[in-house]
């Protein structure tokens, strides 16, 4: 049975019908996985046995006429910086590539409550660091849609999987545009989700104050389904908040009537590739012609979003990333005394974009340089913040492209700065910890092209119902990669 | 000569003290002492990758209690910081911690030095989580072939109090650091384990020529565990300072560190080695808002304080010497607490505390704490005493027994026959034999020497073994041998 192409409802219904068992399902995937695997390259690690051991489990319980929730049975596989226990946890990094956690992220246990099935864990830039996943300390990952290009990053394994059909859907984590982009490049839907919609604890920490776990899937409709598993207040994780957690699926309707959707004009600037724009301003229309009132707006801080995260981020990375320094777990490095090995360690452990970061954070936490970069970037911060607040005021939506270019090739750029310039719509939603979903809006010269809706704190709900009624009136989510159905 | 006749000297103190919570600060582990080595751990104050920490309420009820107690000012709104530096001992190489909005800021406490009263600023108190233990093969780091780190005390919550350079001799620093102490342990912040390095304290120090108002470079003793070395330290110190000042020296600003061995500081690292502990806010915790209803439900249940308890036992009889002994330690202060329930005479049960039972306590290494003689023995035993039953100096032999075999008073006088003697007639048989017996010890008495009495009344008390009411008896003497 073809499975590359089946959505969490269709499979769903194959295993409460009884078409396919669990383990069947479960092999297919392993299979499509390693047919797939010699182009894409998402998977580090693949659990075949413990998958085929939780299939064995749901199909027990499906023989015995119990009653399957609808992400129960089904395959996923998660981010590699998601901790899983006894299972392999890199962080797509040397300095962790041995290191097994003894303890499960929220995210792994509320999947594993929910009955999916791990499949394995995912290719990523090295702590979540890069947007191509070029940096990942193993190997770089493929776009299913052209082989030679990146599959955006850093949770470019969780897109490129979703993309290539080897797991249905797959999480991701969002610093600074780290599901989105990847989502864009690979033609799939990914959402992040609003600061503290999902706990972060157990996922291995970028910077802590913007990383956000969120749903990469083929659809808006699955996107809901598993958002709903995975979000909640958790105990563990101060910084995810109390709140009431609707069933999302409720806001798949297929309606934008009356929606007041800002476009922010700083969003489609410079550097912006006009066939993408073309794309997006196309989607717009599409919109519009559905009954949604689009109107130009304007965030006025955006240009600083870029200098400020780029602070912000390496601070609390250079201190996150602290902890790995061969004493406890992980790589360690011969030395003659303790300072050498903490510091043979990490340049051995680290790569270049890790250490580039460490130190940039480093020199911007340091004594006499806090006040002009650090705190001065949070300052900003809260400008950034201000202006969406502002508009949020006027506008249920904001809709902008993912990316500015769609997916480039592998090894096509090696200034950082160009890299970094691709994440320049998606920055400022983590700085303002709002809630935004790339969804396919249309290909150029055969790459998909994203489209970025930007919603309130906590209104997840009106993204899905945007990304709903575009998705159900265009129908790019049901394009494939063509080499994936000889594959199927 | 000493430094003291050249220069003053200016101290404050950093105080480290670990808080009496049950688990830890931002983890579910045991704070116990002594478990075996990283048996007290989890995910979380390991720092292994991925974990988040919770904020441990009770070490937030803590601290407040414990600024409270130091008259501080409670913040409305708090937040955590992490101090960045590397160290085996410190899993996540950066402590978090407290920066420029500490819980507590602003408060003193009143010494008593030499009759005088003084009061020592407190600039704040911040919480923060320990760190763990490093445990050489050899004797130090240096000479030592492997060190291991045991992570039990990781993530113990300390509070951290600072005070003010108020202090100026080294008798000022004792008497702060054991008000503190008290404070600490009275308010039930922390169990005041010195010897397992519940509190730990850093010395800042320096010296002025006197009559100046400036101050001098000073330098920094880190970790100091007993008041003794504290003293040491300091004595040590200043005349390390004065020397170098006499000299035309110069001090350097630095960290020292103590070595117990040697009795002498050393340099650890100079000002230009000061590490650049990067701190930034704790992006990992939301910040702390602390209403007033919290702070008030704190104060409302603030025990008894040290220096309330000196007052209030002062206004009930003692001298201001016994009330600092018996408030100096908790334990003591609240068994004689007890003890006082039972017995009213405040200055004769402060005696047998402070004398007899410490006495016997600690020829036993016992604390009062596991007493075998309990307050309500030991004001059964001064009421029996009180009532004439038994002399006190058969008390004195009473106490022994209850402590040896736990049973009350009434029983061990009752079962060695050791009822005083009161009766007139019993004692008149014994006394007329003890006046024929020493005729010259009548005859100094009658000749004007007063005190040949007491030789006569001892051998009474002899001949009834210590039976005989002593008062009585000497009246009686008295009595019959001025006919």
């Amino acid at each position: 049975m073809e499975v590359f192409n089946k959505t969490i409802d269709d499979l769903h219904t194959l295993l409460v019908e009884k078409e396919i068992s669990c383990t069947e399902l479960t092999r297919g995937y392993l299979k499509h996985i390693r047919q797939s695997e010699e182009k894409v390259r998402a998977f580090l690690t693949v659990t075949e046995d413990m998958a085929l051991a939780v299939a064995a489990k749901v199909d027990k319980k499906i023989a015995n006429q119990e009653s399957i929730g609808i992400l129960e049975g089904l395959p996923t596989a998660l981010k590699d910086n998601m901790c899983t226990e006894g299972i392999k946890t890199t962080c797509g990094s040397r300095i962790l590539r041995n290191f097994v956690p003894p303890y499960n992220a929220t995210v792994t246990e509320k999947l594993q409550e929910a009955g999916a099935v791990l499949l394995g864990k995912l290719n990523m830039d090295e702590f979540a660091m890069g947007s191509s996943t070029e940096n990942s300390g193993f190997f770089p990952t493929a776009n299913p849609w052209d082989v030679e290009r990146v599959p955006g990053g850093s949770s470019g394994g969780s897109a490129a999987s979703v993309a290539a059909g080897e797991v249905p859907f797959s999480l991701g984590s969002d610093t600074g545009g780290s599901i989105r982009q990847p989502a864009a490049f690979c033609g799939v839907v990914g959402l992040k989700p609003t600061y503290g919609a999902v706990s972060r604890y157990g996922l291995v920490a970028f910077a802590s104050s913007l990383d956000q776990i969120g749903p990469i899937t083929k659809t808006v409709r699955d996107n809901a389904l598993v958002l709903n598993a995975i979000a909640g207040h958790d105990p563990k994780d101060t910084t995810s908040v109390p709140f009431h957690k609707p069933d999302y699926t409720q806001f798949l309707e297929n309606d934008v009537q009356g929606l007041k959707i800002g476009i922010p004009k700083e969003f489609f600037g410079r550097g912006l590739q006009p066939e993408v724009e073309k794309v997006v301003r196309q989607a717009i229309v599409t919109l519009a012609d559905l009954g949604a009132e689009i109107e130009e707006c304007s965030l006025p801080h955006m240009e600083y979003a870029m200098p400020t995260y780029y602070i912000i981020a390496p601070a609390e990375c250079s201190s996150n990333l602290a902890r790995y320094d061969g004493v406890r777990y992980g790589y360690r490095a011969e030395a003659e005394d303790m300072i050498d090995m903490f510091k043979n360690t990490r340049a051995e452990g680290f790569g270049q974009e890790v250490k580039r970061r460490i130190m940039l954070g480093t020199y911007a936490l340091s004594s006499g340089y806090y006040d002009a970069y650090y705190l001065k970037a949070q300052k900003v911060r809260t400008l950034i913040k201000q202006d969406f607040d502002q508009v949020f005021g006027k506008y249920d939506v904001l809709v902008s492209p993912t990316a500015p270019t769609p997916a480039y090739k592998i090894g096509e750029i090696s200034d950082p700065l160009a890299i970094y310039m691709g994440d320049v719509y998606t920055i400022p939603v983590n700085l303002a910890g709002l809630p935004a979903i790339s969804l396919p809006a249309g290909f150029v010269g055969g790459l998909p092209v994203g489209m970025q809706l930007i919603g309130k704190h906590f209104g997840e709900g009106i993204l899905y119902r945007t990304a709903y009624a575009f998705e159900q009136n265009t129908g790019y989510h049901r394009e494939v990669p063509a080499w994936i159905k000889e594959v199927g | 000569m000493t430094y003291a006749d050249k220069y003053e000297m200016v101290c404050g103190v950093e105080t480290h003290v670990e808080m009496a919570t049950k688990t830890k600060i931002f983890c579910g582990c045991s704070t116990e002492f002594g478990g075996e080595q990283n048996t007290h751990v989890c995910p979380v104050c390991l720092g292994l990758p991925g974990v988040l920490p919770v904020l441990n309420r009770e070490v937030v009820n803590l601290a407040i209690k414990a600024g409270l107690a130091l008259n501080c000012e409670i913040a409305d709104f708090s937040k955590f910081d992490r101090k960045n530096y590397y160290y085996p001992d410190l899993p996540k190489n950066y402590q978090t911690s407290q920066y420029d909005l500490p819980i507590c800021k602003n408060g003193w406490l009143e010494i008593s030095v030499d009759e005088s009263k003084k009061r020592i600023g407190i600039t704040r108190a911040h919480m923060e989580e320990d760190a763990g233990k490093l445990v050489h093969s050899g004797e130090t780091i240096t000479t030592s072939h492997s060190s291991g780190v045991d992570y039990n005390r990781t993530g113990v919550p300390l509070l951290e109090i600072v005070s003010e350079p108020d202090m100026r001799s080294i008798e000022e620093v004792l008497a702060y650091l054991e008000e503190l102490v008290q404070i600490m342990e009275y308010a039930g912040i922390s169990d005041c384990k010195m010897e397992q390095g519940s509190v730990r304290f850093d010395v800042n120090v320096s010296l002025r020529l006197k009559g100046r108002s400036k101050f001098g470079t000073r330098t920094e003793t880190k970790n100091l565990n007993s008041f003794n070395s504290v003293r040491r330290c300091l004595e040590y110190e200043l005349e390390r300072q004065a020397d170098i000042l006499d000299e035309g020296g110069t001090i350097a600003q630095e960290t020292r560190t103590w070595d117990e061995g040697k009795g002498m500081t050393l340099s650890l690292r100079s000002k230009e080695e000061a590490h650049d502990y990067r701190y930034f806010p704790e992006p990992d915790l939301v910040p702390l808002v602390i209403d007033r209803d919290w702070v008030e439900g704190i104060r409302a249940a603030m025990p008894e304080l040290p220096s309330a308890k000196r007052l209030r036992l002062q206004s009930l009889g003692l001298s201001e010497y016994d009330a600092k002994v018996i408030t100096s330690s908790k334990t003591m202060a609240d068994y004689f607490d007890k003890a006082l329930e039972k017995y009213h005479d405040a200055k004769t049960l402060a005696n047998w505390v402070m004398g007899d039972l410490s006495g016997l306590l600690k020829a036993n290494s016992c604390s009062f704490e596991d007493s075998p003689v309990t307050p309500v023995q030991l004001a059964g035993l001064l009421s029996l005493i009180q009532k004439g039953e038994i002399s006190g100096k058969i008390g004195k032999t009473v106490i022994e027994e209850i402590y040896k075999t736990g049973k009350d008073s009434e029983i061990i006088v009752k079962e060695k026959g050791l009822i005083q003697i009161s009766d007139e007639g019993a004692l008149e048989k014994i006394m007329e034999e003890i006046i024929s017996a020493n005729p010259k010890s009548v005859a100094d008495y009658q000749a004007g020497k007063e005190n040949a009495i007491g030789f006569l009344v001892g051998q009474m008390m002899k001949a009834t073994k210590g039976q005989a009411n002593p008062g009585l008896v000497n009246k009686m003497l008295k009595e019959r041998l001025s006919q």
